[in-house]
């Protein structure tokens, strides 16, 4: 094994400290060996000590025998001589090098006076909430303006379709819906499979099983479907729009867009709400039929057929379900895309901005999309669906 | 070079800032048609707030900006349209639109605003391509080119519409030598064979004197203008020795306060 000890990392024991009183009030130093960022540490602690110790009026150091003196050992007799000066005493130093004196001779005592402590601006408990207050205003009116423009943009992009960018639609449908595919079908599956299986044993006890049909099949249609898809909508798409928006506006092609004389939301929000609404009801469709499949695993295995298990869901889903899911669905899409393009636009300079965006337009996609679902089963109610 | 004759854009009293900082007070000046106008200054004398005041991408807290008589300020909806059609800018970084071809970015603004048949729209995006020298590139994405080319990109981009007047944002920022002086000669050419007006900020005195007709050098403290004219006048005639020795190379780094002695 090669060493390194003497060379190249010396030890802390390649130098040494010898203090003495050489008369009252003046302390010897006398350092040999090299003065480095290894060796520095020891040796300060050591006159610190020393020199609560003693606290003497001058110090002089013999500085001769140090052979070597980086950054650290500068900081060390800089130091030495600020904390003697403070407290009007004196320093000297003997014998140093001329390139180590050099060094030492690039700094100013003065220039390294503890800065004044910048203390955080702090606010009242009033103050807060009213910097709250305001932002939340703010907040709001962003999202108003933000659901105007799109509002605006989105008629205009209805009665006059030639204007939207369809090429750009459809390779968003591609990516937020088609490639969707796989990760619904195997939590739709799942979920129907799931549902039948835990609901298929106590009802079993009450010979109720054929009843699972009626369970699986109106909560997929109704509720798990539209919800299922929105929430993995907002996790892949959301976050997506949002990433993608959000780094544009770093990369400033925002900017380029808005100096060409395009507007972002109709260039860029217009097609992605467009796929989102396309795509959201196609996929809670096929949602919903993967979990109706799913639990008729459960229904098959437990000695009914395919033809009752269906029978029974087509005697109680009507296409009024179905129609109000999948109406929701729609209402889920726009509310998951808006958001995550919103969130993007409002991403601020630098990449955390853009993880920051990203991550409230996943949250915000899926509070909105429990708190809309909850308005609808209200609304649903009162209006008989 | 063009003959310099009337005002393209003026910039009348303009004060801008953020929040409760000016960056820049009652500024006035002038850029000729045809000239090759460029904005000097270090960092946080407000070129970026200047230049992006000039494009209408920022509000000033007052003053006006008249480009061809007309005030980006002001200006709403289709006038303010009108008004953007009169230029076209580079940004920085290019800011070409990654998930497009080069063809793609370029014949963008001809989709979107002219009703040519889509074999024009091409055609014309090939031929601003081979204006910038990257004719046989249009099939690449921009990810795949270096940052000078995406900055040639970004030229033909910026010139889609011919416009009458460029504005390019830190041409040379970020290039090597060669590469900066082949943006120049492009500059040059493209001022001299189309006779557009060129808004440049830049900080490269090799590129300042080979191209400038114009230099403004905006200065922090001042909250405006510390010179303006023709590099060569600047460095024989200024009176103020900072502007001078600037633009002889020398003394760059002294001491802000000699800017006013």
């Amino acid at each position: 094994m090669p060493n390194y000890g003497s060379s190249h990392m010396p030890e802390s024991s390649s130098s040494s400290i010898h203090t003495s009183m050489i008369a009252p009030g003046v302390l010897g130093v006398k350092i040999i060996g090299r003065l480095d960022s290894l060796s520095t540490g020891s040796i300060w602690r050591e006159t610190n000590l020393e020199l609560d110790r003693t606290s003497p009026k001058q110090v002089i150091v013999d500085a001769s025998e140090i052979e070597y003196c980086d950054g650290s050992g500068i900081g060390y007799l800089f130091e030495l001589r600020r904390r003697l000066e403070k407290g009007g005493g004196e320093l000297s130093i003997r014998g140093l090098h001329k390139e180590f004196q050099q060094l030492l001779d690039l700094f100013k005592p003065s220039e390294f006076e503890e800065p004044p402590e910048i203390k955080p601006e702090s606010f009242g408990f009033f103050e807060k909430i009213g910097q709250s207050t305001g932002k939340i205003c703010e907040e709001a009116r962003a999202l108003v303006e933000f659901v105007g423009e799109t509002g605006t943009a989105l008629l205009k992009a209805l009665l006059n379709p030639k204007q939207v960018r369809w090429k750009d639609a459809l390779l968003v449908a591609e990516t937020a819906g088609v490639n969707a595919l796989p990760v619904i079908t195997l939590i739709g599956f799942l979920m129907g499979l799931i549902m039948a299986f835990q609901a298929a044993i106590p009802m079993r006890q009450f010979g109720a099983v054929i009843y699972v049909a009626n369970l699986v099949g109106l909560s997929m249609v109704r509720e798990l479907g539209p919800l299922m898809t929105a929430i993995v909508l907002a996790g892949r798409s959301g976050s997506a729009f949002a990433a993608e928006l959000g780094t544009m506006k770093v990369n400033e092609e925002i900017d380029a867009l808005v100096t060409m004389g395009l507007d972002p939301v109709k260039f860029l929000v217009v097609t992605r709400l467009l796929a989102a609404v396309i795509m959201t009801p196609l996929l809670t469709l096929f949602a919903d039929l993967i979990g109706v499949l799913g639990g008729s695993i459960v229904l098959i295995s437990l000695g009914y057929s395919l033809a009752t298990y269906f029978r029974q869901i087509f005697s109680t889903v009507t296409y009024v379900d179905l129609l109000g899911g999948l109406f929701k669905s729609i209402v889920f899409g726009l509310l998951v895309a808006g958001i995550g393009c919103l969130r993007g636009l409002q991403t601020e300079i630098g990449a955390s901005a853009v993880g920051e965006s990203t991550t409230r337009a996943v949250v915000g996609g899926i509070v909105l999309i429990v708190a809309v679902d909850g308005i609808f089963s209200v609304v649903y109610y009162y209006l008989g669906i | 070079m063009n003959p310099v004759q009337d005002t393209i854009i003026g910039v009348e009293k303009i004060t801008a800032g953020y929040k409760n900082t000016v960056v820049l007070q009652e500024v006035s000046f002038e850029i000729k048609r045809g000239e090759i106008f460029i904005i000097l200054g270090e960092s946080g004398s407000g070129k970026s707030t200047l230049l992006k005041l000039m494009i209408g991408l920022n509000k000033p807290l007052s003053g006006s900006i008249l480009i061809e008589g007309q005030d980006i300020v002001s200006a709403e909806g289709d006038e303010r349209l009108a008004i953007l059609r009169k230029f076209g800018v580079m940004y920085q970084r290019g800011a070409l639109f990654g998930s497009m071809t080069l063809l793609e970015n370029v014949r963008l603004p001809l989709e979107e605003f002219t009703d040519l048949p889509p074999g024009a729209m091409d055609l014309i995006a090939r031929m601003k391509l081979s204006l910038v020298g990257l004719k046989e590139f249009g099939g690449l994405l921009p990810a795949e080119l270096s940052g000078g080319m995406q900055k040639r990109a970004a030229i033909a981009r910026a010139m889609a519409l011919d416009p009458r007047i460029l504005f390019l944002d830190e041409l040379s920022a970020g290039l090597d030598p060669v590469t900066s002086a082949e943006l120049d000669h492009l500059v040059l050419s493209l001022a001299h064979n189309l006779g557009i007006t060129f808004v440049i900020v830049t900080h490269e005195l090799s590129s300042i004197y080979a191209i400038a007709d114009r230099v403004i050098m905006l200065d922090k403290e001042l909250k405006g203008i510390l010179a303006i004219g023709s590099p060569r006048d600047l460095r024989d005639h200024s009176e103020n020795k900072f502007v001078r020795r600037f633009f002889n190379r020398q003394g760059i780094s002294d001491a802000p306060s000699e800017k006013f002695s």
